[in-house]
């Protein structure tokens, strides 16, 4: 990469290759630094017994928050449509990888062999109804397209909590009534039982699968926003007309889209699902409600910005936890800080108001970082 | 073989017949104007012609390839680019990357390519860098390379969008009122590029304007439209000298 | 027999769902904003009759008024201290303030009232209606919706229609800028269709509680999401377009839910406006937009 003329400070770099490194690379390099030194933290923090069992328990959480972030920024940054179906996509994938895992932890007992299988399976079973719910999404636009993103996920939790699914010697059984409706014979085991979930799942995920997921899934995002196809993408989010005027063909980079998020959603989704022994589906994890959380660390952190993601959804997975002391009072500050940050962000007075306060050194930096984002359209 | 056949072109918007029976021919490298009073239809001439709108009946061809029914991505590819009338730029990318969105059927490689790095991302990026860049440099917007589409005054903006139509390679150039907005000095320059366009890359341009300095000046030939259907064709001296073309703009 | 019977109680879900989709459609077309509180709105309703009535000992037309009023305060002070300073931000932004103000209502009522199920004690007295040998039973609250919420309709659509207020609301959703430069003050209008949409949103959620009597947190919460359905699938923007698509939406749910399974009715009715909107995608009563190239 360094030897390459990649995107350019001055124009005459680009027509004299020049051995440097460009501002989308650097970028790339800082956000993908600041996760490799906060992993190296922690499993120091970790080696040496300073860490909390709170602090600990959080860390497989905030890498699947991350990863779900970061691939819903995909499509609310990068393509600049709302979903409000993320969570969806992510039950998808902790119910089809776990009933993988389930099926298979007598067939093959190496873990090493079948957690990696389980995240392919829970990838592409995902990454499927992602390419189905982008077929409407093509005709839809806005708040039509968020109500169908959002009443996908609804319909993916309630079908979920209905289903019953079990396998023998015959194959695969599925009822949406009972574990006895599936007549299942003497050898077979029920796997999905309708509103108790799957019980009984390894408990393989970890901080460092997590890590090597984060890292895969952000350097894939950033890869495809530098390149042909994110410029593509971003094209169409800027302007659908004047992109279809010179040749791209919206409909594939639309579904494109949705099935590349909604695959790693599915990984998120897998990792949360080998992360607990029993996998139910109900509001509070799989409804609406995770969608929005998901949502809303992507507008905090910067629409269309990774590196964003990444910092917002570790800060908001870990505000809750930390405000464990104010237990009554947590959700409860957590709504209001949402509320004040939007109301800063976007209000034009009181944020010039606000910059009139602050020290100096700090707009700058923000101002910076404000630009530097802006540079490429959607970078690191 | 002439390059763009258009036989009979029409369309109706629920029972308003927008253009009607449109006929135009235009040689390789030639300098046409489509000009007509607003409200004309020129500009949804533009539309069938690169196939926002499908033309109600009649034909058109590029090459010999016929193209209406079409997608927009097809005709493009077919070998038509556009500007348009309200600037469509993609305004949160830097002008670089407009102008290299405009290759992306040019330079391919796929996103497997792009996401493990393989060597054909580094090569055909390095092409597209060097290929825009030069493209850039015709329009005199070199320094700007870095700089977001939205931030570029408003002259910059139109240039930015012919060099993105050129960056797709056409055979056929369609730009619709290049110099909406530009003063005369602005004007006279984009006289210019045109014509240095049209030499270098062998472009053959239609273009729709208002302003007669620009269209007496490059145009060789000007079709004029009043209502929807051909009001005169022909040499561009000609045809403005025409009374009936003077009526048309002056009114009675 | 059995028929009639889930279609009218269908019928009366479905008034419920029309009453919160009218709010989140006259939002919408106003404010040109998804207020994801809306659905909270009710919840509040619910427990302000709660504890005037319940835990007070009030009267219910004390409760009744009481959660009209308060609900009504409500709307405007949320619209005065959330969005009004968001009127020139994006979509995106605004929508998140709102899931802020959702979790804010919510989590105040958990503060308040607990975690656990309240049972609200219904404020309608008219005894239920037994007919062709007790083969059909219609409830008081049955009754008392329907009607409720077709004098409701009826009064809004005459307001829209034939009043100055709901003039200035019509012209400020077709265009904003220009109803402000005819002299409409566009602020007052806001806060009117907040006010009128939240008083809707307390009716609502007394009916509702009155039909359905648990309690929670989260009563609103469902509701308010399959309103905001019915208000996309009738044509966000449009006042009969949320009556139909409220109406149709309990129907569904209703009919779906006792034909089909009940377990997953939800997921049917989601299902169907998937379909709808991929036909019909402005919904049954939106306005077709094209873009002038």
């Amino acid at each position: 990469m360094g030897n390459t003329v990649q995107n350019n400070n001055a124009p005459e770099n680009a027509l004299k290759p020049r051995k440097s490194i460009s501002p989308a690379f650097r970028s790339k390099l800082i956000t993908c630094g600041m996760v490799v030194a906060l992993f190296i933290i922690v499993e120091i923090l970790d080696g040496t017994g300073n860490m909390s069992n709170l602090f600990s328990g959080l860390l497989v959480p905030i890498c699947y928050y991350v990863i779900a972030a970061l691939s819903l920024n995909l499509v609310v940054g990068i393509l600049g449509e709302l979903s409000l179906g993320h969570g969806g996509f992510m039950c998808v994938g902790a119910y089809a990888s776990a009933f993988f895992t389930i099926a298979t932890q007598d067939i093959i007992t190496d873990v090493w062999i079948r957690f990696p299988l389980a995240f392919l399976v829970g990838g592409l079973t995902a990454a499927i109804f992602g390419i189905l719910i982008g077929i409407p999404v093509l005709r839809l636009k806005g708040d039509y397209l968020a109500i169908v993103t959002l009443a996908f996920g609804e319909i993916i939790k309630n079908v979920v909590t209905a289903l019953y699914v079990g396998i023998d010697g015959n194959g695969v059984h599925f009822s949406t009534t009972s574990t006895d409706a599936l007549n299942l014979a003497e050898d077979g085991k029920v796997i999905i039982k309708g509103a108790l979930g799957i019980t009984g799942i390894p408990k393989s995920s970890n901080v460092i699968v997590g890590f090597v997921l984060v890292m895969i899934t952000l350097i894939v995002c950033l890869n495809i926003i530098d390149s042909r196809t994110g410029r593509a993408i971003m094209s169409i989010r800027d302007n659908r007309i004047a992109a279809e005027s010179i040749g791209i063909n919206v409909t594939k980079h639309k579904l494109f889209v949705f099935a590349i998020s909604a695959f790693f959603a599915g990984l998120a989704g897998t990792l949360y699902s080998h992360n607990l022994s029993g996998l139910t589906a109900n509001t509070n994890n799989f409804g609406y409600n995770m969608s929005i959380t998901i949502l809303v660390i992507v507008v905090l952190g910067g629409i269309g910005s990774m590196r964003g993601s990444v910092i917002a959804a570790i800060i908001l997975t870990a505000l809750p936890e930390m405000l464990r002391g104010f237990s009554e009072y947590r959700m409860l500050i957590y709504a209001v800080v949402l509320i004040v940050m939007m109301i800063v962000n976007n209000n034009p007075t009181i944020k010039a108001k606000l910059s009139m306060i602050a020290p100096k050194v700090l707009i700058a930096k923000f101002r910076n970082r404000k630009k530097n984002n802006v540079q490429k359209g959607a970078e690191g | 073989m002439a390059l763009l056949e258009v036989k009979n072109l029409s369309i109706s918007f629920g029972g308003l017949r927008a253009v009607d029976g449109l006929n135009l021919t235009l040689e390789k490298g030639m300098l046409y104007g489509l000009i007509g009073p607003n409200g004309a239809g020129k500009t949804t001439v533009f539309n069938m012609l690169t196939g926002v709108y499908k033309p109600t009946f009649g034909t058109f061809s590029l090459d010999g390839e016929t193209l209406n029914g079409k997608k927009p991505a097809e005709i493009n590819q077919a070998g038509i680019a556009r500007t348009f009338q309200n600037i469509r730029l993609f305004k949160k990318l830097s002008v670089l990357d407009n102008v290299k969105s405009g290759m992306h059927n040019i330079n391919k490689y796929s996103a497997f390519e792009a996401i493990f790095r393989l060597p054909r991302y580094y090569k055909a990026e390095k092409e597209m860098n060097e290929k825009a860049m030069e493209l850039l440099s015709v329009f005199e917007l070199e320094k700007e390379a870095n700089t977001l589409a939205d931030n570029l005054p408003y002259g910059k903006q139109r240039k930015l969008e012919i060099a993105r139509a050129l960056a797709t390679n056409p055979k056929l150039l369609l730009l619709d009122e290049p110099a909406a907005g530009m003063n005369p000095s602005e004007t006279q320059e984009l006289m210019d590029t045109i014509r240095f366009v049209r030499d270098k890359f062998d472009m053959t341009v239609l273009l729709i304007e208002h302003d007669m300095h620009l269209v007496s000046g490059i145009c060789e030939q000007v079709t004029v439209l009043n209502f929807g259907t051909e009001l005169a064709k022909g040499v561009t001296k000609d045809v403005l000298n025409n009374p009936e073309v003077i009526k048309a703009y002056l009114g009675d | 027999m059995e028929f009639l019977s889930y279609l009218i109680s269908g019928l009366s879900l479905g008034s419920i769902y029309a009453l919160i989709a009218l709010g989140y459609t006259m939002v919408y077309g106003i404010a040109k904003m998804l207020n994801f509180a809306h659905g909270d709105i009710i919840m509040v309703g619910g427990f302000i009759v709660f504890t005037l009535c319940t835990t007070l000992g009030l009267d219910s037309i004390w409760g009744i008024l009481g959660a009209i009023v308060g609900c009504t305060i409500l709307g405007v002070i949320v619209e005065k201290v959330a969005y009004k300073p968001l009127r020139s931000a994006s979509p995106l932004a605004v929508l998140i303030t709102a899931i802020g103000v959702s979790y804010l209502l919510q989590n105040l009522a958990l503060l308040i009232f607990g975690s656990g199920t309240k049972t609200f004690t219904s404020v309608v007295t008219i005894p239920k209606i037994s007919l062709f040998d007790d083969q059909l039973v219609i409830t008081g609250e049955t009754i008392v919706t329907i009607i409720v919420s077709v004098i409701i309709m009826v009064g809004l659509v005459f307001f829209v229609n034939k009043t100055k207020p709901g003039h200035a609301m019509r012209a400020v959703s077709e265009d904003r800028g220009a109803a402000q430069l005819m002299g409409i003050n566009v602020n007052a209008t806001i806060s009117l269709t907040f006010a009128i949409g939240s008083a809707l949103a307390a009716v609502a959620g007394i009916l509702m509680c009155s039909a359905y009597p648990s309690l929670t947190a989260y009563t609103g919460a469902m509701p308010g999401i399959k309103a905001f359905v019915a208000a996309v699938f009738g044509g966000i923007g449009s006042i009969p377009g949320a009556m139909v698509g409220g109406i149709l939406l309990g129907v569904f749910e209703s009919l779906s839910r006792a034909y089909i399974s009940s377990q997953l009715s939800d997921a049917i009715v989601f299902a169907v406006l998937i379909i709808i909107l991929t036909i019909k995608p402005t919904g049954l009563m939106g306005k077709k937009i094209s873009e002038k190239v």
